[in-house]
């Protein structure tokens, strides 16, 4: 792997694993995944603002962020912290507020670590791990993408009308 | 995913499979060469060989003797582009995370050169 790059793999049925480096310490990389402050800088971006984003850093903490589109719709998730170990280690679960995103398998357990190098190059490598198959599978097709929350949510309210 | 897509992956995910793609990536070759980097058996590199055939990625020459095998570029193809919404996702987002970690450490280095023509004047 080298810089920018970043790799995809699925080591099992039920995993996604996606790692990428960034020529910054460890540290600063672990702080800008769990300070407010910094996520909204960079998760929140296109169009999207992450207006939630509350963070208790701790084993047994509770995570939520919403995501607001450009035309209003939301995408909240939320989670526990399960291992917090920074700046090398993180573990957590997560799963989105809207019952319809279950089918993505009704939450993950997400593992990311933070290795820096002699360089002072660091790789994040984050392990996804789905409740079975098919929810890997669907989160893969849908790409998980935001933006997917406000075609959900017009197609929700199409239904909506139709019905 | 389909079933093919299930073979596909499950053939993915040995270390030597994948060295035996990369190989092929090359160009094909016969059984004899594809097992030569590996410390095992030819059985064993045939039992490998076979799940890469099953699973749609190589396929075998006819020539009874040598059968070269080669790599079937279109069933990569689909694999990879099944995974293409959840990289994009990805990618973005963490493009946007390296950028962020850059601007950081330029005005934090800007900031130490400030620090540093103070103490110096």
């Amino acid at each position: 792997m080298t810089a920018d790059e970043l790799v995809l793999r699925l080591p099992s049925d039920v995993e996604i694993v996606v790692m990428r480096q960034f020529r910054a310490p460890a540290t600063l990389v672990f702080d800008a995944w769990t300070t407010p402050d910094h996520l909204r800088r960079w998760f929140g971006r296109d169009g999207w603002s992450l207006p939630v984003c509350e963070i208790d850093l701790r084993p047994g903490g509770a995570w939520r962020y919403v995501h607001v589109g450009p035309d209003g719709a939301e995408l909240g998730l939320s989670g526990e912290y399960l291992e917090v170990e920074p700046p090398r280690r993180l573990v957590s679960t997560e799963r989105f507020d809207e019952p319809y995103f279950d089918v993505m398998g009704g939450g993950t357990v997400n593992t990311l670590t933070f290795e820096e190098d002699a360089t002072g190059v660091t790789t994040l490598t984050m392990r996804v791990v789905y409740r079975s198959k098919d929810a890997r599978d669907s989160a893969l097709r849908t790409g998980m993408e935001a933006g997917m929350a406000e075609g959900l949510h017009r197609l929700a309210s199409l239904l909506a009308d139709l019905t | 995913m389909t079933d093919g897509l299930s073979l596909t992956f499950a053939a993915l995910a040995d270390p030597t499979r994948r060295a035996i793609l990369g190989r092929l990536a090359e160009g094909e070759a016969p059984l004899k060469e594809l097992a030569r980097p590996f410390a095992m058996s030819l059985p064993a590199v045939a039992k490998h060989l076979k799940v890469l055939e099953r699973a749609g990625l190589v396929e075998r020459g006819r020539e009874a003797q040598w059968r070269p095998a080669r790599l079937r570029a279109d069933a990569l193809r689909e694999a990879a582009e099944w995974m293409e919404p959840y990289r994009r996702y990805w990618e973005t987002r963490l493009g946007h995370l390296d950028a962020y970690l850059d601007e950081l450490q330029t005005r934090s280095a800007h900031t130490a050169d400030r620090r540093d023509e103070g103490t110096s004047g």
